[in-house]
């Protein structure tokens, strides 16, 4: 008797223990902190349609959308700060709940005031046990952007030719690569990649921070995979330049400075660093992977 | 004192004892049925893979060999191996040559260290599309140094290169050491096993897992043999 008594508090105290450990599944972006119990009525109202009840992006919306809404109970996340294959931070979510993706159905919902969309942030990290089994990795640090000039593009270029960037987005970035037609995403869902020439912001952002961002820690989920183990950090921002200069109809200071040199890029000098050379600059190295 | 040393005495005779009678599961894995047959692979959109193969490739999901055999099927204990813990030192690796894996089907202990090396003159990104563990995607252009990686959860996990869509391997993590693959006839061996009762387990990537009871009592070749249903598509 006193033996089943004691196995039901324990199994009280199971119950308890998840049930808490879910209710404080915290967010935090600067001074904001999101709870995960007010941001589960709010998901209720604003997301559960498409992303559905249980966080799997089989809401009831999700048949009728390409491509298909989120699953967060997979926890691979496109648009992070962190290297490949680890969760993204608080504010990675938050901005991209600000943000929403251009090309899918999920607006952006910059309107809500702060404290609902980091309860949302912190709701949504409770759909996964990663969120409560690893600590948060380390971001990619991006050092100051080197000057705009027409080597820094040129050179670009050059790694856009040796990093076989156009195997997928084309030769003049249009999304249109050998290998583009044949693309799927994880869900084994049918995918395009980024055309370049119209000129529309990228997924995880528009500046070009997010755009070394993007290829340097990859988008996870995606066929696009992570360049930061290849590229230094000088050379990423030469591809920087460069692939501004494919947004041709955009107004940029690549664009200006690409005009300027009469619209050609310079010859590669052959005697120059070698920019596939794989040695890493230490600083991302390893760091981050919270697997090792 | 004595005693001490009498039990560590008796404790080393029975650890070897153990080993002495150490067991060996053996056997086949074959099919029943026409297979698909292997399609024929088109590397002619990179011109310097397609040079390496004399004759073009045919896919590997299913590669069979003399009298029925199955080739790339996993053999491993799933239940009652004695050393779950231990991860090797040495670390497995996984080579990306003429756009093909090698091997098709590389098995790896959890933990252990996995290289993953490039030896081609075309950028290749590999992508393990892991559920159990964490799914990343990685650029390996030509002449760089190996990625090194590890899972540290047991998984067959799917392996795939975005920019050669024919490229297609798996990665069977495993939380034992006693695993084998399949060679030529669909031959297998677990050796090094000793007394006790076991779960064998064949898995393969298109036609499924089969598992078997045994129970090693002494210093025997237990003959396992497992048939898989072939798929005609």
């Amino acid at each position: 008797m006193a033996r089943k008594a004691q196995r039901l508090s324990f199994v009280g105290v199971l119950i308890v223990a998840v049930a808490s450990s879910l209710g404080a599944q915290e967010a935090h972006v600067g001074n904001l902190t999101g709870h995960a119990d007010a941001g589960k009525k709010l998901y209720k109202r604003f997301c559960i349609g498409c992303h559905g009840e249980r966080g799997d992006g089989v809401g009831d919306n999700a048949p009728f959308l390409e491509p298909k809404p989120r699953d967060f109970t997979a926890a691979t996340f496109k648009c992070r700060s962190t290297l490949t294959g680890n969760l993204p931070t608080d504010e990675d979510l938050y901005k991209s709940v600000v943000r929403g993706f251009n090309t899918s159905a999920m607006p952006s919902w910059a309107p809500l005031t702060a404290q609902t969309k980091i309860d949302l942030v912190a709701y949504i990290k409770s759909f996964s046990p990663r969120w409560h089994d690893e600590k948060p990795a380390d971001v990619l640090k991006i050092p100051t952007e080197t000057p705009v000039t027409i080597e820094s593009i040129s050179h670009g270029g050059e790694l856009f030719q040796k990093l076989e960037c156009w195997k997928c987005h084309g030769q003049e970035g249009r999304g249109d690569g050998p290998s583009a037609s044949t693309l799927t995403d994880s869900k084994d869902q049918p995918i395009r990649p980024y055309n370049f020439t119209g000129g529309g912001r990228f997924k995880c952002g528009a500046e070009n921070e997010d755009l070394y961002r993007i290829f340097m820690t990859g988008v996870d989920g995606t066929p696009m995979p992570s360049f930061n183990d290849v590229i230094k950090p000088v050379d990423a921002w030469d591809l920087v330049h460069y692939l501004r200069t494919l947004q041709k109809t955009r107004k940029s200071r690549e664009n200006e400075v690409l005009k300027a040199a009469g619209g050609k890029l310079l010859p590669p000098k052959p005697e120059e660093k070698k920019p596939e050379d794989p040695a890493k600059e230490p600083e991302n190295k390893g760091a981050g992977n919270g697997r090792k | 004192m004595r005693t001490k040393s009498m039990l560590v005495g008796v404790s080393t005779l029975l650890m070897s004892s153990s080993l002495m009678f150490a067991g060996t599961v053996s056997g086949k894995v074959t099919f029943t049925g026409t297979p698909a047959k292997p399609k024929t692979i088109d590397m002619s959109k990179e011109p310097s893979c397609a040079k390496q193969h004399a004759t073009p490739l045919t896919t590997e999901s299913v590669v069979t060999g003399p009298n029925n055999g199955l080739e790339n099927v996993v053999v491993y204990v799933s239940s009652g191996a004695p050393d779950d813990g231990q991860v090797p030192a040495q670390a497995v690796t996984y080579e990306q040559k003429g756009c093909q894996y090698l091997p098709h089907v590389l098995p790896m202990h959890v933990n252990q260290e996995l290289k993953i090396t490039n030896e081609d003159q075309t950028s290749h990104n590999i992508h393990p599309l892991a559920k159990v563990n964490h799914e990343w995607n990685k650029s390996q252009p030509p002449g760089t140094p190996a990625i090194s990686e590890k899972y540290e959860k047991a998984e067959f996990i799917s392996v795939k290169c975005n920019v050669h869509p024919w490229m297609h391997g798996v990665f069977a993590v495993m939380n034992t050491n006693h695993y084998d693959l399949s060679k030529g006839g669909g031959a297998f061996k677990l050796p090094n096993l000793p007394p006790g009762k076991y779960t064998i387990t064949a898995w393969h990537e298109d036609y499924g897992t089969q598992t078997a009871d045994i129970t090693i009592t002494s210093n025997e070749t237990k003959d396992v043999n497992f048939t898989f249903k072939a798929k005609a598509y």
